[in-house]
C-alpha cells in the first residue's frame, strides 16, 4: 500500500534563496508527523507545494500514490487534504453549524436545510469524538472550542490528511492537552496528520515522527523515542540551545512601577481591564500569565500611555504618568517592547539603522539641532547589529527584509539601549525562532540583573514560568492571583487562566 | 584602527544606500511609462493618417531645440515643478493632496493682488513679498485640510477636492468684483506692477531656478533633518511614529502647510513670471498635472524636475506641432493621461498596500 502523502525531491528556488532544497518525506495513514523548523526554514513553502499553490522547480508530490497537479488546489482538497489555519476562518456571528456547512450547504429547494445540517454536525462530532453544540454562536465560544469547529470544518470534507498550522498558539494549557488528545484520536481513526509547531514539548507528547527543516533543507527525521527536547532544538537551530534559562535569585528592590485601580476599555469600548492593582519592584521580573484576550493588551497599552485610562493611575517612582502620551511615559522611564511589532515597533520600509533610533532620532548624538547626524546613526547601528546578533547583510537593509526573530531583536535592542528603570515586554517572543527566543530571554534577564523592573506579559505559560520571579494571573480583566514563581504549579496556574476558581 | 574600519563601513554602506535610492529598477518605471505612452499615442496618430515621427520631432524640436524654445519650456515647467513638489511632500507624509490646484489658484490670485497693489517698491523687495503672500495663501488653504485630517479625521482627499471648488469659486468672484481691473469688460485683475514681474535672464526665467533650489532644499530637509524624518515616519507608519513620540497630528498639519505653500508659490510664480495677472481661465490643470509629475518623479523631490521639464516641454511645443504635422495639441493631454495611468499602476498599489488595514483615523488617540 502506498503512503498517504509522498513528497519526493521537492526543490523550490526564489530569487536569491532556495526555499526548499530536495525535500522528501512521507506521511502514512494514522500517524502524526510533526514538521519542525524556525521561521523561514521552508515549512510554508513546502505546505504550499503540497496544496498545489505553487509549482516547485523539481520533485513530485503524490497523494495515495497518484501525483498531484501543481496549481490545482481544488483537486488536492477534493482528494482529502484539509488544513486548519493558525488564524481561524470563522464567521463570528454565525452558529457552529452554519460555519461548518458554509460553502457546501445541505439544501431543501432554495433554502438551507437546517435540520439536516444540525444532524450532520452531531453525527460528525460524535464520529470523531469532538463535542460541539451546533447552535452555539461562534463569538460566544472559547478559543479552544472555536478551533474544534475549525477542525470539524476540515473533517467534514472526508479528510484523509489533516494539516494543523501552529494550532496551540492561542490555547490554555488545558485546551492544549485536549487538542493533543483529539489529534491522537484522529490519528487512531486513520487520519494522517501533519502538525506544524515550534513548541517542542507538544511534539514530544503527540508526534510519531518528527521532521526538521532548516534553511530549506531537511536536516533530520527522528522520533520522540530517539531524542529529547534539547536534541530537537539543536536540530532546528543547528547548534545547541539552552532551553532552560539560567537565572539567579532576584534581588528585589523598592517599588518602581505602581498601578492603582486601573480600568481600561478595549476597541469595542467594552471594559476589559476591570480594576487592576499591581506593584513592580526593582530587580524582578513579574510575569503576567493569561489566555489572550483577557485584558492583557489593553492593560499594557494603558500603562504605556497608548490607550485611554478609564480610571486609576500609573505611577513611576511615586510620580503619576500622563494618560495617552506614549512619549511622556517613555521619558518618565518606561521602555516598552510592543506586542504588535509590525504596527508599533517598526517602520517596515525604513532601514534597520533608522528603526534603531526611532525614539531617539532627534537627540544627541543622532542629531545636532535640526540636522540628523547620519554617520552617528550608522555607526551605532553597525555596532548594535553586531551586539544583538541581528542577521542581516547590512544595517542599511530595510526592516521588512528581516525575519520575525530579527525584527524583534531590532525592537528589543532599541528599547534596551537607554537603560530605563522599567521594561515592559509584551509577547516578546511571539513568532520568533528558537535561537532568537534564547537571546531575547537572556536580554530580559540581564536587564533585570542590571536593576530594571521588568513586566513580562506573555500568552506562553512556559515563558512566564521560566523567566518570572513572581507570576500574576490575569483572567477576565482582573489579576486573580499573584504567586511566587518557586511556588508556582503549572496546573494550578492553568486553571486560574481558564477562569476556574481554586 | 577599528574606528577607521567602522568609518569605512559607514561610508561604504551609505553610498550603497544612496545608490539604492536611484536604483535602475525603480527609475525604469517612469522611463518605460513615458516610452510606452508615446508609442500608444503614435499608433493613434497613425490611425488618423498622420505621421507620428514628424509630430514628435516637431514637438521636441520646438521645446528643446533652441535657447528660446528652452526658455519657454522652462517657464511652463516652473509651476509644474512646484505643484509636483507640493504633491510629493504630501505623499511623503502619507497624505494624498489632490488640492494642489486650489492651493495654486489661491497663490496665483494673492500674488496678483500683491503685484498690483503694492506700489513703488523695488523689484528685489516686491517680487519676494508677492511670492511669500502667494505661498502663504496656498498654505492656509492646505492647512484647513491638514487640520481637519489631524483633529477631525476627515480624509484629505475629500477636503482638498472640495476646497478646489471652493477656492476656484471664491477666486473667480474676487477677480470679477473687488479685485477686478477697473473699467474693464473682461473678468480679470489688472496687470501687476513692472517691479513685481519675475525677471528673465537670457531667455531663462528666474522662477525656474527658484523652483529647482526649492526642490533641492526639500530633498535635503526630508533626507537630513529631524523634521523631515518626522514627516517620513508619519507617512510610512503613523502608529509607530505616534508610539515613538512623534507628534503625528502636528506633523500632518505641518506637512500640509508646507505642501500648500509650495503649491501657492507655484501659482505665484505663474502670475509673476508668465500671466502677469489673474483671470479665471488661467492656470487650469496645473495643480492636477502636479499629481502626474509627482508620481512620474517617483515622489522624489529631484526626480520631479525632469518630469516637469518633459511635461512643460510638451505643453510648450504643442501648438507648433499642430502647425508642422497637423496633430492636435490635445495629444499632450492624451500623453499625460497615459503616463499617469502607466506610472500609477505600481505606485498606487504600493501606497494603498502600505496604508491598508489601518483605518484613517484610528490610532491617533480617539
Amino acid at each position: 500500500m502506498s503512503a498517504l502523502l509522498e513528497v519526493t525531491g521537492i526543490t523550490k528556488r526564489y530569487p536569491g534563496v532556495v526555499a526548499n532544497d530536495n525535500i522528501s518525506l512521507t506521511v502514512n495513514a494514522g500517524e502524526v508527523v510533526a514538521l519542525l523548523g524556525e521561521n523561514g526554514a521552508g515549512k510554508s513553502t513546502l505546505l504550499k507545494a503540497v496544496f498545489g499553490l505553487i509549482k516547485p522547480d523539481s520533485g513530485e508530490i503524490k497523494i495515495s500514490g497518484t501525483p498531484i497537479v501543481f496549481g490545482d488546489t481544488a483537486g488536492v482538497i477534493s482528494r482529502g487534504v484539509g488544513m486548519v489555519h493558525q488564524h481561524f476562518q470563522l464567521v463570528p456571528v454565525m452558529s457552529v453549524a452554519e460555519n461548518i456547512i458554509l460553502g457546501d450547504e445541505p439544501r431543501r429547494g432554495i433554502f438551507i436545510n437546517k435540520k439536516a445540517a444540525h444532524d450532520e454536525i452531531l453525527a460528525l462530532s460524535k464520529r470523531y469524538g469532538l463535542e460541539v453544540d451546533p447552535e452555539a454562536i461562534i463569538e460566544d465560544l472559547p478559543v479552544g472550542m472555536q478551533q474544534r469547529v475549525e477542525i470539524l470544518k476540515a473533517l467534514r470534507k472526508d479528510v484523509k490528511l489533516l494539516i494543523l498550522d501552529e494550532p496551540t498558539a492561542v490555547l490554555t494549557p488545558q485546551e492544549i492537552d485536549e487538542l493533543l488528545g483529539v489529534i491522537r484520536n484522529l490519528a487512531n481513526s486513520g487520519v494522517g496528520i501533519v502538525l506544524i509547531t515550534h513548541k517542542l514539548h507538544e511534539v514530544m507528547a503527540v508526534a510519531d515522527r518528527v521532521v526538521v527543516l532548516r534553511g530549506g533543507k531537511l536536516v533530520g527525521a527522528t522520533s520522540p523515542k530517539e531524542t529529547d527536547e534539547a536534541g530537537l532544538a539543536q536540530m532546528m537551530v543547528g547548534r545547541s540551545v539552552v532551553l532552560q534559562v539560567n537565572r539567579t535569585e532576584a534581588k528585589r528592590g523598592a517599588v518602581v512601577l505602581e498601578v492603582k485601580g486601573l480600568q481600561v476599555r478595549d476597541d469595542r469600548k467594552i471594559l476589559s481591564v476591570k480594576g487592576v492593582d499591581l506593584s513592580l519592584h526593582k530587580g524582578e521580573i513579574l510575569g503576567v500569565a493569561g489566555v489572550e484576550g483577557n485584558g492583557q493588551r489593553e492593560f499594557v497599552e494603558a500603562i504605556c500611555g497608548m490607550r485611554h485610562r478609564e480610571a486609576g493611575e500609573v505611577l513611576i517612582n511615586g510620580v503619576a504618568t500622563k494618560d495617552m502620551h506614549p512619549h511622556a511615559v517613555h521619558k518618565a522611564g518606561i521602555s516598552h517592547i510592543p506586542e504588535d511589532r509590525e504596527k508599533h515597533g517598526l517602520v517596515a520600509n525604513y532601514s534597520i539603522a533608522d528603526n534603531l533610533v526611532l525614539n531617539q532620532f532627534d537627540q544627541a548624538p543622532f542629531a545636532k539641532g535640526w540636522v540628523r547626524n547620519l554617520a552617528e546613526v550608522a555607526k551605532s547601528a553597525i555596532s548594535t547589529v553586531e551586539k544583538f546578533d541581528i542577521r542581516t547583510p547590512s544595517a542599511f537593509n530595510t526592516a521588512s527584509s528581516l525575519s520575525g526573530g530579527n525584527k524583534q531583536k531590532v525592537v528589543v535592542a532599541r528599547e534596551l539601549s537607554e537603560d530605563l528603570p522599567v521594561l515592559i515586554a509584551a509577547q516578546p517572543t511571539r513568532g520568533v525562532d528558537v535561537g532568537s527566543i534564547e537571546f531575547i530571554h537572556n536580554q530580559l534577564i540581564s536587564a533585570r540583573d542590571k536593576g530594571a523592573a521588568v513586566l513580562l506579559v506573555s500568552a506562553e505559560l512556559d515563558e512566564i514560568l521560566s523567566l518570572s520571579d513572581r507570576i500574576a494571573v490575569m483572567s477576565d480583566g482582573k489579576i486573580v492571583a499573584i504567586v511566587e514563581s518557586k511556588d508556582a504549579d503549572r496546573n494550578y496556574i492553568g486553571r486560574l487562566m481558564a477562569g476556574l476558581k481554586e | 584602527m577599528s574606528e577607521t574600519n567602522v568609518d569605512k563601513k559607514v561610508v561604504k554602506s551609505q553610498s550603497e544606500k544612496s545608490s539604492k535610492n536611484f536604483d535602475v529598477g525603480s527609475w525604469l518605471v517612469p522611463i518605460v511609462a513615458v516610452l510606452v505612452a508615446m508609442s500608444l499615442a503614435a499608433i493613434l496618430i497613425k490611425l488618423q493618417g498622420l505621421n507620428p515621427i514628424a509630430a514628435y520631432k516637431s514637438l521636441f524640436k520646438t521645446a528643446f531645440g533652441s535657447i528660446e524654445g528652452l526658455g519657454v519650456t522652462l517657464g511652463k515647467s516652473t509651476p509644474l515643478v512646484l505643484s509636483g513638489l507640493a504633491v510629493a511632500v504630501g505623499l511623503r507624509a502619507g497624505l494624498f493632496n489632490i488640492g494642489a490646484q486650489g492651493q495654486l489658484l489661491s497663490g496665483a490670485l494673492a500674488a496678483a493682488w500683491a503685484g498690483v497693489t503694492f506700489d513703488g517698491l523695488p523689484g528685489y523687495i516686491h517680487v519676494p513679498i508677492a511670492l511669500i503672500i502667494g505661498a502663504f495663501f496656498g498654505s492656509v488653504v492646505a492647512g484647513i485640510s491638514g487640520f481637519l485630517k489631524a483633529y477631525r479625521g476627515v480624509h484629505e482627499v475629500i477636503t482638498t477636492i472640495m476646497l478646489n471648488s471652493i477656492v476656484m469659486g471664491v477666486a473667480d468672484y474676487l477677480a470679477s468684483h473687488q479685485l477686478r481691473e477697473p473699467d474693464q469688460f473682461l473678468t480679470r485683475t489688472a496687470e501687476i506692477q513692472p517691479s513685481a514681474k519675475l525677471p528673465i535672464y537670457a531667455n531663462l526665467p528666474l522662477g525656474f531656478f527658484i523652483a529647482v533650489v526649492l526642490a533641492i532644499v526639500i530633498w535635503w530637509i526630508l533626507g537630513r533633518t529631524t523634521s523631515g524624518f518626522r514627516i517620513e515616519t508619519v507617512g510610512r507608519n503613523r502608529h509607530a511614529a505616534w508610539y515613538a513620540g512623534i507628534p503625528v497630528k502636528r506633523t500632518v498639519i505641518s506637512a500640509m502647510l508646507i505642501s500648500g505653500a509650495i503649491a501657492g508659490l507655484g501659482g505665484a510664480v505663474e502670475t509673476l513670471g508668465i500671466t502677469y495677472r489673474y483671470a479665471p481661465a488661467f492656470n487650469l490643470g496645473l495643480g492636477f498635472d502636479g499629481i502626474t509629475i509627482a508620481l512620474l518623479g517617483r515622489v522624489h523631490p529631484i526626480g520631479i524636475i525632469p518630469g516637469a521639464i518633459l511635461i512643460g516641454g510638451m505643453r510648450a511645443g504643442a501648438a507648433n506641432m499642430q502647425f508642422d504635422s497637423g496633430v492636435a495639441p490635445e495629444l499632450v493631454d492624451l500623453l499625460m493621461a497615459l503616463i499617469l495611468l502607466l506610472v500609477t499602476a505600481p505606485l498606487i498599489t504600493r501606497f494603498f498596500k502600505n496604508n491598508s488595514n489601518k483605518s484613517m483615523t484610528s490610532g491617533w488617540g480617539n
